[in-house]
């Protein structure tokens, strides 16, 4: 198997259908939270240490082999409102048929049967992660990864900013990328051994507020 | 009152903390045989004194008093309430609870252990908890509840007294239900919590809180979303305006399960507990 | 008991999108793209095809909007369809992106079309408004429409792009306002024919009696070779 599988899991081009979502970014920007390039580092920070290291936590035991059904409902106890579940099982659902088309493996097979409208995306992630050969640090660092280029394209969509600017606000969370995938993998190999409680549960409650009301929008750019 | 946090020394991994407190408040709530909830353990301890108060029919009531400033820094603070099968029981604070750093700088442990049994009914209302600047607080919450039981919880974050910087202060809720956990959500704010003071989390507001309901109604009928204050107000079309004070906002939503979690943040305490009220009435107000 | 997820529905996830069979084994339904600039009439086409053909055919349709739903709202004010057929997919300010580049939240939205409507013999999946580069994935639709119209000048069945040479019909739509437009009609089929090779091009004035006419019948080719080809 090859590491270099990790990039093409963590190509923004990847068909998964992540370009239709802001990660928070649109209500944030209609709001005035991100206007340039350093509040959308911010935003992209905070993002990145709360759902980010959930996410990348969840990928990490997926692809170390854990249950993925499990995993799906430790998922849910960490995403308490609707609209992110929603949008985390579409994502799931995209992120499983890319996956089976890329890596094909009865064990995606299995959790794309168990659960038809798809499970967590970062638990299908993981498992096509696996699927791909990678190890669970490398799945908790495409999630971690992707938790930042989501908002940050999306916000060169939103406000017209400049792309290179947006490039390098990825670049300095670069040091904060390493410590989520790490503390990410770090969880998620233990929980195996000691259950899903082991998992960080680290919450946004503005990700939570904005995310239900962007869902009432009666007109939008993006699906999330 | 503002304590400096003393320079930080090597941690003694051996020696007992000197400064800290231990203590363990219980109550155990019981049904009698004609349906009135009697209180068979009501144990204060430390800086918990445990008051009961009339109540007129309904459920029992316990005030939970601070007896003294706490918990501090190095204290080892725990409440442990069950509410056996059929009771029914009602929990309040007299006033706020101050984190306040201790004479150490190790953090101090705040943990809170909730018990509902078949057909029982918790309420669990303190009042905030304020991290004082210097502080360092590790907070569980958890939370077993029966596939019958009802819970009615709101925990209440400010951070920081008025106008000075927050602790640090971390704090877990965990909910289990009939065995599945129904809830679990951690939240990390200030020093040493990347990313907390960021327009994805707290968005320069200092209040943060949630009001938690689980009731076997849930189950058939969910709750529906609700947005509360400025989470209510339509975007702008085209560009935003400028700089704006950060408005109390919050969203009243269904979990994955029987239950129904309003999540609220605010400039300040006194806000913060009007949009969890809004979200308690209902929307008929 | 889980409240997100309590519908059961058939397992799906099919990864060969092109593949004429659903996970059930059934022939899945025909599906037709149509791209284009902006204000070309897509939406007016595609309105027209459906009151066209839905007393014949089984049909929903998918679109792809800017803005979440706006032509999904004029399909729907216009009743050209019940709502429960027509699906509007969110692109994320980049349509051509979701025909083209990653298809899998338009594929999500036809088969879900399929399972809660279905069974269905046709889907059309309306591009969001773009320029003349936008052409639609082989994973998602079996044939693509190009709608451009004589208001747009008669230099772009010249100019060339891919949609204009490469989709299976292109339609120029508007013909009834070419006098007004200084339009010469018999120059752009030259220029069309010149780009096109052997593609058919259709002329179409909506706002006419059965002005949808020569795409309809188009599309009910293309439907009869369908049904009769392989399972």
């Amino acid at each position: 198997m090859s590491r270099a599988a990790l990039l093409v899991l963590a190509d923004g081009r990847f068909p998964a259908g992540g370009h239709a979502h802001s990660g928070g970014a649109e209500p944030a920007v209609a709001a005035g939270r991100i206007k340039d390039a350093a509040t959308l580092e911010s935003f992209c920070r905070g993002r990145l240490h709360t759902t980010g290291l959930v996410a990348a936590a969840l990928a990490a035991a997926a692809a170390a082999g854990c249950d993925p059904l499990l995993l799906d409902d430790a998922a849910d106890a960490r995403t308490p409102v609707p609209a992110l579940r929603q949008v985390a099982r579409r994502l799931g659902r995209q992120m499983m048929r890319a996956a089976r088309a890329t890596w094909p493996d009865p064990a995606l097979d299995a959790l794309a049967a168990a659960r038809p409208r798809g499970a967590h995306q970062p638990v299908v992630l993981g498992l096509a992660a696996r699927s791909a050969g990678l190890s669970p640090q490398d799945a908790a660092y495409a999630v971690a990864y992707e938790s930042l280029s989501g908002p940050a394209t999306a916000a060169v969509r939103l406000l017209s900013l400049d792309p290179f600017d947006a490039t390098a606000v990825l670049a300095h969370l670069a040091a904060d990328v390493d410590r989520v995938a790490e503390q990410g993998a770090a969880a998620g190999e233990r929980v195996a051994a000691e259950g899903a409680d082991v998992l960080p549960a680290a919450s946004a409650p503005l990700l939570d507020i904005t995310a239900e009301a962007h869902a009432a929008w009666p007109v939008r750019l993006f699906a999330s | 009152m503002t304590l400096a946090l003393p320079p930080r020394t090597a941690p003694a991994t051996t020696a007992p903390s000197p400064a800290g407190l231990r203590a363990t408040a219980r109550i155990v709530a019981r049904a009698d045989a004609d349906g009135t909830t009697r209180l068979p353990v009501l144990d204060g301890d430390g800086p918990f004194a445990l008051r009961r108060l009339r109540a007129h029919g309904g459920p029992a009531r316990v005030c939970v008093v601070g007896a003294m400033s706490a918990p501090l820094g190095g204290d080892r603070l725990a409440i442990e309430v069950t509410a056996e099968a059929g009771s029914a029981l009602h929990l309040t604070a007299a006033a706020a609870t101050v984190a306040l750093p201790g004479r150490t700088g190790e953090p101090a442990h705040y943990d809170v252990r909730l018990t509902v049994g078949e057909g029982a009914r918790l309420e669990w209302l303190p009042e905030p908890l304020i991290s004082a600047a210097g502080s360092d607080l590790r907070m569980t919450t958890t939370v077993e509840l029966a596939a019958t039981a009802r819970l009615v919880l709101r925990e209440e974050q400010v951070l920081g007294r008025s106008g000075e910087p927050t602790g640090a202060l971390r704090s877990r809720l965990t909910v289990r239900r009939a065995g599945r956990t129904l809830l679990d959500q951690e939240t990390a704010y200030g020093p040493g919590a990347p990313g907390w003071d960021t327009s994805a989390v707290l968005g320069g507001h200092r209040a943060v809180g949630q009001l938690l309901v689980v009731t076997p109604e849930f189950e058939d009928a969910p709750a529906e979303v609700r947005l509360l204050g400025a989470a209510a107000d339509q975007p702008h079309r085209g560009r935003p305006s400028g700089d704006q004070r950060p408005d109390a906002q919050g969203v009243l939503a269904p979990l994955a399960g029987p239950g129904a979690l309003a999540t609220a943040v605010a400039p300040d305490g006194l806000r913060l507990r009007r949009l969890l009220d809004e979200a308690a009435r209902g929307p008929g107000g | 008991m889980h409240l997100d997820h309590h519908e059961t529905f058939p397992e799906r996830h099919t990864y060969s999108a092109a593949a004429p069979v659903r996970a059930d084994g059934r022939r899945r339904a025909l599906r037709i793209g149509l791209g284009g600039p902006v204000g070309t009439g897509k939406t007016a086409t595609v309105a027209a095809l459906c009151r066209a053909l839905r007393d014949e055919l089984s049909l929903a349709v998918v679109t792809n909007d800017i803005y979440t739903r706006e032509d999904a709202e004029f399909l729907l004010r216009e009743a050209v369809l019940p709502a429960e057929r027509i699906s509007a997919v969110e692109t994320g300010a980049c349509p051509h992106t979701a025909i083209r580049d990653d298809i899998s939240a338009n594929l999500e939205a036809v088969e879900d079309l399929e399972d809660t409507v279905g069974p269905l013999d046709l889907i059309l999946v309306e591009s969001g408004g773009d320029n003349l580069t936008a052409t639609f994935s082989k994973g998602l639709v079996d044939f693509q429409i190009f709608v451009i119209d004589v208001a747009g000048g008669d230099d772009i069945p010249r100019k060339g792009g891919p949609g204009v040479t490469t989709a299976d019909l292109l339609v120029i739509n508007k013909t009834d306002l070419a006098p007004y437009v200084g339009v010469d009609l018999a120059g752009m089929a030259r220029d069309a024919k010149a780009q096109r090779g052997e593609l058919p091009v259709a002329f179409t004035a909506l706002k006419t009696e059965n002005g949808v006419r020569p795409v309809s019948d188009w599309v009910r080719a293309r439907l009869a070779d369908w049904t009769a080809g392989p399972a």
